[in-house]
């Protein structure tokens, strides 16, 4: 999810994907780089994603992953329900500050 | 099928996924250089942040991978391995499997060709044939299917055949055939098109004898015609009447028994060229079978009930002729019911017993895998302590037991294919066109693979409990404990039962040889050794009337002539030959004369003077007949020990004596013969009568030609000395007599042969029963020997620690599965003495009371259970108190 929310913004190869994910959470999501690369093979494969050979802004060699249309379609789904699930989480864990109250 | 290109396409993906993980590396390593790193402190803390490559590229290819079918590749790669590194165990579970598959596709197979698979014909399932109501006979006579074809209003059209041997003259080298006379219709109603030339049809009949034509099967065509198209149009003799040849069935038609292969077709009204019967005797009953095809709508209660208003006419209109005409409806393939029911009775129990043997497999099977699961249940204990998944673990067993089975199925199937081609190339007798054409076909494939799978699934499932309930920490630390289990379990009683089904079959099979090899040396009231026969039937060669004696004399002298042939004698037929008749016959003093008040049933031969001297059956007492026993002098006959016997009490007291025959004629007896076998090795003395040939002629005609034991009387004849002799000759002097005349020539002991089929049939079976059941208790007693040795070997460690000596430990291990092998030989081998009282029936002095089947049998066992233990017992033996400690 938060892959293709980054994608979302702009296209970007693993190494740009990596940097914008550690950078936007403000280095509190310690995770292996290497991880990415099954989540990514996951995306193409469910076609959510694609991927192009390119040359980047540093002169480099590499592959660069775009967002689909149908990815766009599940990114907003997985939000909203990931939003419905965050709150539900939220009204149990605080009562007070329920909107219903 | 997206799956093709995508493992083409694979390769790519999992190459950019190198390399672009390979860039990711380098860009963050240059990153880190920016930043004032050392290159090799760079790498390194890229390398870190990155993580496992080898982990993230295994798990970045897994996305891709169509997961089961590779995890199962991998799965069979592994238990490859594994089979290997116990060859014993896979051989004998493969072969114990392609055994009891290969016997089970042959059953199938036999089944699918006889019951199944339908006859070559259009429309198959509606060609029904007649059987009469009240037996399971079919002959109808040929005014009666006249007036069933006519009259009834169910089938598209009634067609009628019968079989018989004719004599056929084709130019060269005159042979006896078998021919089915069929309807003008045959033909067409079946639907069937000539292959070459054309059919004869029913606008061809024009009363008897109005049709003189040939359609010859394609396999005789082929084999005797050398597939000549100019055959068409050719003019053959049948017994001796021109008949032309119209055209060749085509290849896949057979005639519609499905055993039974004709040689050619004739109109059905050449009947009484061919024959002696004529057409139109209404109570004469000679056409073999009636069939056709219901009407499109019309069911067989409606077409029975159809056919039986057309015999209530017939019946109705001719009391005198005809009895009970009803009828029933079955498949024409076996002969409706007369064949079909036994041989649908006898294939059902052929298919359950074979369905045992591959259930006793699997169960053998399955203690094998259970013995090989204990065996490895410390492996399995590591693996699942490593976090293995239980799932994945019975995985592994399955996939071994499913490529024990397919590897079992194909050795099997292979073996079950030649065994099945053999078999339909196979002719067991050659003067009948009996084939069984029981070529596997797809249906066979497939049943076999699928019993193979489902037998794999069965035996693979024994050791899940086991792996179940293994627990990973008990196990490692302390190995597998042995808890005593029940008195007797399921599994001994089942094995128990296999060794006894197992010595019953090897005491029955060896009871069987040695009765087979006794009856070649039986007393059969006649000399085998040096001894022709020539057969044939003057009718088929045009003699009729009063030419008929004057001819089998002229042969008589012929043969005499023969240098070095020592005895001739002329019959009608000779013991255990084709064509041997009853008599009913009467006490001289009998007034109810008929058949059911018979004082006996004798076997009766036509024989001319010097037949006995010739055939070697010794007179007791009075005189061989003369030439002067003939039409004019009284009717005199020769009886055996049995015949007077049952009429006077003792052969003594026959001589001199009379009987009567049906037709209330008086036979004086003026000799009395030793008693022989007629028609059977089995059984019991019968009574036979012999009259002279001048008194009662027949056309059937055998010669009995003895040549001297020692046949190189001076003459210096060279053939004397060849193993045809004096048969070349014999065939040489009858063809001088008359070309035109077939004659089989045949040594005196190959009618036996077609009696001894039986009894060869029957031990051949139970041979083979007896090598399937070794091989199943082999492996029953190997599966449960090995596993209680594995289970025990701990035990046996501690054992051989203390000092106990190798007998010892070979009782401790093996001593159950011997006392099973023992309490399953001696039930075995008793039931297999009371069993040989059946097989007496159908061998020749099969008796359980002979020292060397009893020796052979005891021993046959001994050695089963000797290659059965072997393995186990080696490992026993070889067992190291010091290693296993270690190990503990």
């Amino acid at each position: 999810m938060m892959i293709l929310e980054s994608l979302r913004r702009q296209p970007a190869h693993g190494y740009a994907l990596v940097q914008h994910i550690q950078q936007r959470s403000n280095n509190l999501l310690q995770v292996e780089e290497g991880s990415l690369y099954p989540a990514l093979q996951r995306l193409l494969k469910a076609k959510l994603v694609k991927a192009e050979w390119g040359v980047s802004s540093t002169n480099r060699r590499v592959r660069t992953y775009q967002i689909t249309a149908s990815g766009l379609r599940h990114l907003e789904q997985q939000i909203s329900s990931f939003e419905r699930m965050f709150e539900g989480v939220t009204l149990v864990l605080n009562p007070s500050k329920s909107p219903a109250s | 099928m997206s799956w093709i290109p995508g493992i083409f396409r694979r390769r790519k993906l999992y190459d950019d996924l190198s390399e672009e993980m390979r860039l990711h590396i380098e860009e963050h390593v240059e990153q880190l250089k920016r930043e004032g790193l050392s290159p090799q402190e760079a790498e390194r803390q890229a390398r870190i942040s990155f993580g496992n490559l080898a982990v993230v590229e295994e798990r970045s290819r897994e996305v891709w991978q169509w997961p089961t079918l590779e995890s199962i590749f991998s799965d069979v790669r592994f238990a490859l391995r594994q089979l290997r590194r116990s060859p014993g165990f896979t051989i004998a579970a493969v072969l114990t499997l392609a055994l009891a598959i290969g016997a089970n596709a042959v059953v199938f197979s036999i089944l699918n060709a006889f019951l199944l698979r339908p006859l070559n014909v259009a429309r198959p399932e509606s060609l029904y044939q007649l059987q009469h109501g009240n037996e399971a006979s079919a002959y109808q006579s040929y005014p009666d299917y006249l007036d069933l074809r006519n009259r009834n209003r169910s089938f598209d059209s009634l067609v009628a055949y019968t079989g018989g041997e004719v004599g056929l003259d084709a130019g060269s080298d005159p042979t006896e055939v078998w021919v089915e006379e069929a309807s003008g219709n045959y033909f067409d109603a079946l639907g069937l098109q000539p292959y070459l030339g054309h059919f004869f049809h029913a606008v061809d009949e024009h009363g008897t004898n109005s049709a003189p034509y040939i359609v010859l099967s394609y396999e005789y065509w082929h084999t005797h015609f050398e597939d000549d198209r100019s055959v068409v149009g050719r003019v053959v003799q049948l017994n001796r009447h021109p008949f032309t040849i119209l055209g060749v069935a085509p290849p896949e038609f057979n005639g519609t028994l499905l055993f039974f292969n004709p040689t050619m077709w004739v109109p059905i009204v050449e009947h009484p060229a061919l024959g002696a019967n004529d057409l139109n005797t209404r109570g004469d009953r000679w056409v073999f079978e009636t069939l056709g095809y219901l009407k499109p709508g019309v069911t067989p209660a409606q077409a029975t009930i159809d056919l039986n208003s057309v015999g209530a006419y017939l019946e109705k209109t001719f009391p005198k002729d005809e009895s009970k005409m009803t009828f029933t409806l079955a498949r024409p393939g076996l002969y409706g019911d007369y064949l079909g029911k036994p041989v649908r009775a006898f294939m059902a129990g052929l298919m359950l017993l074979t369905g045992l043997i591959l259930l006793a497999a699997c169960a053998n099977l399955g203690s094998l895998f259970a013995a090989r699961a204990a065996d490895r249940s410390r492996e399995v204990a590591l693996r699942l302590a490593l976090g293995a998944t239980r799932t994945r673990i019975l995985r592994g067993l399955f996939t071994e037991a499913i490529l024990i089975s397919l590897a079992g199925g194909s050795v099997g199937i292979v073996g079950s294919v030649v065994l099945l081609r053999a078999l339909s190339a196979w002719r067991p007798f050659s003067s009948w066109p009996i084939h069984l054409s029981v070529n596997p076909d797809a249906n066979v494939y497939v049943v076999a693979v699928l019993l193979a799978v489902v037998s794999g699934l069965l035996f693979g499932a024994v050791p899940v409990r086991q792996v179940l309930r293994t627990n990973p920490y008990g196990v490692v630390k302390a190995g597998s404990s042995s808890r005593p289990g029940k008195w007797v379990s399921a599994r001994e009683v089942l094995l128990v039962v296999q060794i006894a089904i197992c010595a019953v079959l090897v005491t029955s099979s060896l009871v069987s040889v040695r009765g087979l090899m006794d009856s070649l040396h039986a007393k059969f009231g006649f000399d085998i050794e040096n001894t022709m026969l020539a057969e044939t039937d003057l009718s088929m060669a045009g003699y009729s009337g009063d030419r008929v004696v004057p001819m089998q004399k002229r042969m008589l002298h012929a043969m005499e002539g023969i240098p070095g042939v020592e005895a001739v004698g002329l019959a009608d037929a000779v013991p255990f030959a084709m064509g041997v008749n009853n008599v009913a016959v009467f006490a001289d003093n009998a007034a109810d004369l008929r058949p059911v008040k018979a004082s006996a049933h004798a076997y009766i031969f036509r024989i001319s003077p010097g037949y006995f001297r010739a055939a070697g059956t010794a007179l007791l007492s009075g005189r061989d007949f003369s030439w002067h026993d003939d039409k004019n002098s009284p009717l005199v006959a020769v009886v055996n020990g049995e015949f007077a016997r049952r009429l006077f009490g003792s052969p003594a007291s026959a001589l001199g004596r009379s009987y009567k025959m049906r037709d209330a004629t008086r036979i004086q007896i003026v000799g009395v013969s030793e008693d022989g076998k007629y028609n059977n090795l089995t059984e019991d003395p019968e009574p036979a009568v012999f009259v002279p040939m001048l008194q009662s002629p027949s056309v059937a005609t055998t010669l009995v030609v003895r040549a001297g034991p020692h046949a190189m009387n001076g003459a210096g004849n060279v053939s004397n000395n060849s193993p045809d002799f004096p048969g070349a000759a014999m065939r040489n002097t009858l063809r001088q007599l008359d070309p035109g005349m077939p004659v089989i020539i045949e040594s005196r002991a190959a009618p036996l042969a077609v009696t001894l089929f039986g009894p060869r049939m029957a031990t051949v079976a139970l041979g083979v029963l007896g090598v399937m059941g070794a091989m199943l208790s082999i492996t029953g007693i190997f599966g449960m020997a090995a596993y209680s040795v594995s289970k025990r070997l701990k035990e046996l460690g501690i054992r051989v620690a203390l000092g106990a000596q190798r007998r010892e430990v070979l009782q401790a291990a093996l001593g159950r599965a011997i006392q099973l092998l023992a309490i399953g030989s001696f039930a075995g081998l008793g039931l297999g003495l009371l069993a040989t009282r059946i097989l007496a029936f159908i061998v020749y002095q099969a008796t359980p009371r002979d020292p060397l089947t009893l020796g052979g049998a005891v021993l046959a066992m001994a050695l089963l259970g000797l290659v059965a233990t072997w393995i186990p017992a080696q490992r026993a033996m070889s067992v190291d108190p010091l290693v296993l400690l270690r190990e503990q």
